[in-house]
């Protein structure tokens, strides 16, 4: 791509939805109301693991105030296949099972009724008053445990996925997966330095300040309406539909304003339950989780155990690489762990790999995606692997990922072969900076580590209406979580010509844009940008068409530039431009409104690359550690947005620390959550940290008008590698285990006293 | 020319006796998945659903409709989602 001058993007206006926001305007998922609506309220299992015998909601039904009460019995069954929804690959089984238990409890805060009453009272007392009688199981939550031979089962039904020839026993290993790259075996015969750790992560929420919140009003003829806090409307009408047996045209989703989301509201908990409840009522019924719930009910990402084996000759170059990913999926099959695997030697030219994987269900929430899901666990393990491996060779651990680099050309481990990429631009830019120029202060040490996203592009479906006094509002169907909104109008008004202040961007219902794939994977601004602008290219197509006529020459002889219609030369006539607003003035006059529409399959996103480095000071009696300067390097494209990709970089940044540092599950000996709530699930706020420092370098996109390429994810991949490697750089003591919690880290670091004495 | 088609290894396990690599024919990504069909049945129901498709080194979810340049590499591997 040539060096474009742009005038809009790359600037930094003030988000359309910011007032809104900063002044209480907005309206997030648990603000929406109707006339009549109801509370409704889920009732949970006590138990992680426990057979359903029987559920008796009778004397909830019939307590005053309780208008309707659902169990599994009014969800369809499902068949137990892979099936689409809302365009995603999901077991529908799964689904209903997780939306509302059928057979057995699968984790404590499994749902396995709810009731819509006139009032959060009278439905919580209706909870009360549902009897179940259980028969509890022993229960399984980590997942060596729920690996080992004699593990309690989740699933009769389920055998492992992936194994020849196919096994006829019960397994809580729902799949094996593996990559294979020339011959691992053989490049460990010829290395010269081999290193080999375990390593293991906890499950981590993804932590979105907003609860899973939804209004749903079913009418007598069948329609229905539902208000949601989501990433994908789209996915929810399909959901619904499918659990519910309701034709996709039968609903109307509208995505609320989402206080965050990274992943975890790609799916759904409450919308399917209010909708039935509100169908039986004949009222709309409103739900909203307490924060108890979200830990408790809704998806966390995988704990994980590891093993990573590398290889080198002492010139620094990786001969194999070895690694086996085994990952938590919860109560049911589907953990990241294909993205895992195929993350996890990404950044890397490396002629011999291998690579297993394993799915695992244990008692606990299904997990849900969180951004990058799988990299960042992988990254842990493989990261801190190469830093080993720097400490071992005496290499510069930037030098040797540069040694090593993938680049264009790089055949990765699981397939395909890289086009144009950033990483050495990024691993360059990150060693060149002044944060790294700058020697760490005595008594503290730095850390570096390397991250990858594929980045996806798929469905969107955009239009663009110019009003009659020429100012357009560009439509989309993706809900924004990273500012998306901005960088699709500020793209609409460069490809116009016309400030960014005309533009207004919204965010339509399923009834009223076509189709779009989820917001997630970082392909918002890549793919519905390339919606919008192929819309707003088909309205200016049509303004030149209408100048062409009313001028009585070819729609060649038009061009378009800066807003206006003009002629494309002397030779075509002397007339003057005509304006956006000039010609929509007219537009009854010369044919109609001037609109424009695309829907695509987005391609050609292209991949992500990060390379971050924290300094740290640890406090060796308490084991806390202070992050005292953190620079997120990233390749980002085109930063149509500036602030907003920065926003991105930090955000992910930010949230590696908390993963890296404080945040796990605990669970009591009954398989109960302990810390369901932030003051025990501590995250990161901003008094812990300093300002994270960004640097973006762009390398443009060939396959976008704009060179955009998804940025949200790759900044949660490298931080806990980055941040354990400065660990073991300050200490000497090499933690393989997440979080590095101050007494994990204490403890670790007294272990340790006597051999770093004596050495 | 034909292209160039990699299949997972655990695809490559179940159907075509472990051969991960193989040449062949079609202008399209159903041209290829249909060809395979024929020499190892039961395989597209593999690399329908679930599943994104390489095509020299370009990511393609639903890819069913796709041209496969000539020669080009096409590489199935499992689908990404992302949060």
């Amino acid at each position: 791509m040539s060096a474009r001058q742009f005038k809009v993007v790359g600037t930094r206006p003030s988000r359309p939805d910011g007032a809104d926001k900063v002044t209480g305007r907005a309206r997030f998922g648990a603000d929406w109301n109707m006339p009549g609506q109801l509370v409704g309220r889920v009732l949970r299992s006590p138990h992680a693991h426990a057979v359903i015998e029987s559920i008796d909601a009778s004397k909830a039904a019939a307590l005053p105030g309780v208008k309707a009460v659902v169990t599994s019995a009014d969800f369809v069954e499902q068949e137990n296949r892979i099936v689409p929804a809302g365009e995603m690959q999901v077991n529908l089984r799964d689904v209903t099972r997780n939306v509302m238990a059928r057979e057995k409890a699968l984790y404590h805060g499994h749902a396995v009724a709810a009731v819509a009453a006139t009032t959060d009272a009278i439905a919580r007392e209706a909870l009360g008053l549902v009897e179940v009688r259980y028969r509890v199981l022993p229960h399984v939550v980590d997942v060596e445990d729920a690996m080992k031979p004699g593990a309690p089962i989740l699933h009769d039904h389920l055998r492992t996925d992936g194994v020849e020839p196919r096994p006829t026993e019960p397994s809580n290993v729902a799949k094996r997966i593996d990559f294979a790259k020339g011959d691992a075996a053989k490049g460990f015969a010829v290395a010269e330095v081999v290193v080999e750790r375990r390593f293991r992560t906890a499950p981590v929420h993804q932590g979105y300040i907003e609860p899973h919140a939804c209004l749903a009003s079913a009418a007598e003829d069948g329609q229905v309406q539902l208000w949601t806090t989501t990433q994908g409307h789209f996915q929810v009408r399909g959901f619904c539909s499918r659990l519910l047996g309701l034709e996709t045209s039968q609903i109307r989703v509208m995505a609320a304003e989402i206080g965050g989301g990274f992943g975890g509201k790609t799916v759904v908990y409450l919308e399917p339950v209010a909708v039935r409840l509100s169908q039986k009522a004949g009222r709309p019924v409103k739900m909203v989780m307490t924060r108890e719930e979200v830990f408790r009910a809704s998806g966390p990402t995988s704990g994980s155990s590891m093993r990573v084996k590398l290889g080198a000759t002492r010139d620094g170059r990786i001969v194999a690489a070895d690694a086996t990913f085994a990952l938590q999926a919860g109560a049911f099959p589907g953990s990241p762990v294909g993205p895992a695997s195929m993350c996890s030697f990404a950044c890397y030219d490396i002629d011999n790999v291998k690579v297993e994987g394993f799915d695992v269900v244990s008692n606990r929430p299904k997990v849900a995606a969180y951004r990058a899901p799988g990299a960042p666990i992988s990254a842990w393990a493989v990261e801190s692997t190469i830093d080993i491996l720097a400490q071992e060779l005496g290499m510069d651990p930037i030098d040797l990922r540069l040694r090593n680099a993938a680049k264009e050309g790089t055949k990765t481990h699981y397939g395909p072969t890289f086009n144009r990429i950033g990483l050495v631009e990024a691993l360059e830019a990150a060693k060149a900076s002044e944060h790294y120029r700058s020697p760490p202060r005595p008594g503290t040490a730095r850390g570096v580590a390397a991250g990858f996203w594929f980045n996806v592009g798929a469905d969107s479906s955009a239009a663009a209406h110019v009003g009659e006094d020429g100012t357009v509002t560009v439509i989309s169907g993706n809900p924004d979580i990273g500012g998306s909104r901005a960088a699709l109008a500020m793209m609409a008004a460069e490809e116009l010509g016309i400030p960014y202040d005309k533009v207004r961007p919204i965010i339509a219902d399923t009834a009223s844009i076509g189709f779009n794939f989820v917001t997630g994977g970082s392909r918002v601004t890549f793919a519905n940008g390339l919606a919008i602008i192929n819309s707003v290219r088909e309205v200016i197509a049509e303004c030149r068409r209408r100048a062409a006529k009313l001028w009585e020459v070819e729609p060649d002889a038009v061009v378009w530039e800066n807003g206006e219609a003009k002629p494309a030369s002397t030779n075509v006539g002397t007339f003057e431009p005509l304006s956006l607003a000039k010609l929509a003035g007219m537009a009854g006059k010369m044919g109609g409104p001037i609109n424009g529409h695309s829907q695509i399959n987005a391609q050609g996103a292209g991949p992500g690359f990060g390379v971050h480095v924290v300094d740290v000071e640890v406090d060796r009696d308490t084991g806390i550690v202070t992050i005292l300067r953190y620079t997120s390097v990233q390749d980002v494209g085109t930063a149509i947005h500036p602030s907003y990709v920065e926003g991105q970089m930090q955000g992910g940044a930010v949230q590696g620390v908390g993963w890296a540092l404080n945040e796990e599950y605990i669970y009591d000996r009954n398989g109960k959550l302990e810390n369901a709530g932030f003051l025990d699930y501590r995250m990161p706020v901003a008094s812990d940290l300093p300002m994270i420092e960004t640097i973006m370098v762009e390398v443009p996109n060939p396959t976008h008008p704009y060179g955009v390429r998804g940025v949200g994810e790759v900044p949660i991949v490298p931080p806990m590698a980055a941040i354990g490697s400065a660990i073991a750089r300050c200490t000497g003591v090499r933690m393989t285990n997440l979080p590095m919690s101050p007494p994990r880290l204490s403890a670790a670091l007294d272990a340790a006293a006597p051999r770093l004495a004596a050495e | 020319m034909a292209a160039r088609v990699l299949l997972t290894p655990s695809i490559a396990r179940a159907f075509a006796g472990g051969e991960v690599e193989h040449e062949v024919e079609g202008r399209e990504i159903r041209h290829l998945v249909r060809a395979l069909e024929a020499r190892y049945p039961g395989i597209a129901a593999r690399l329908h659903d679930g599943v994104a498709v390489a095509i020299d080194g370009v990511i393609h979810q639903n890819a069913f409709l796709e041209e496969v340049p000539d020669g080009a590499e096409v590489c199935f591997i499992p689908a990404i989602e992302g949060g």
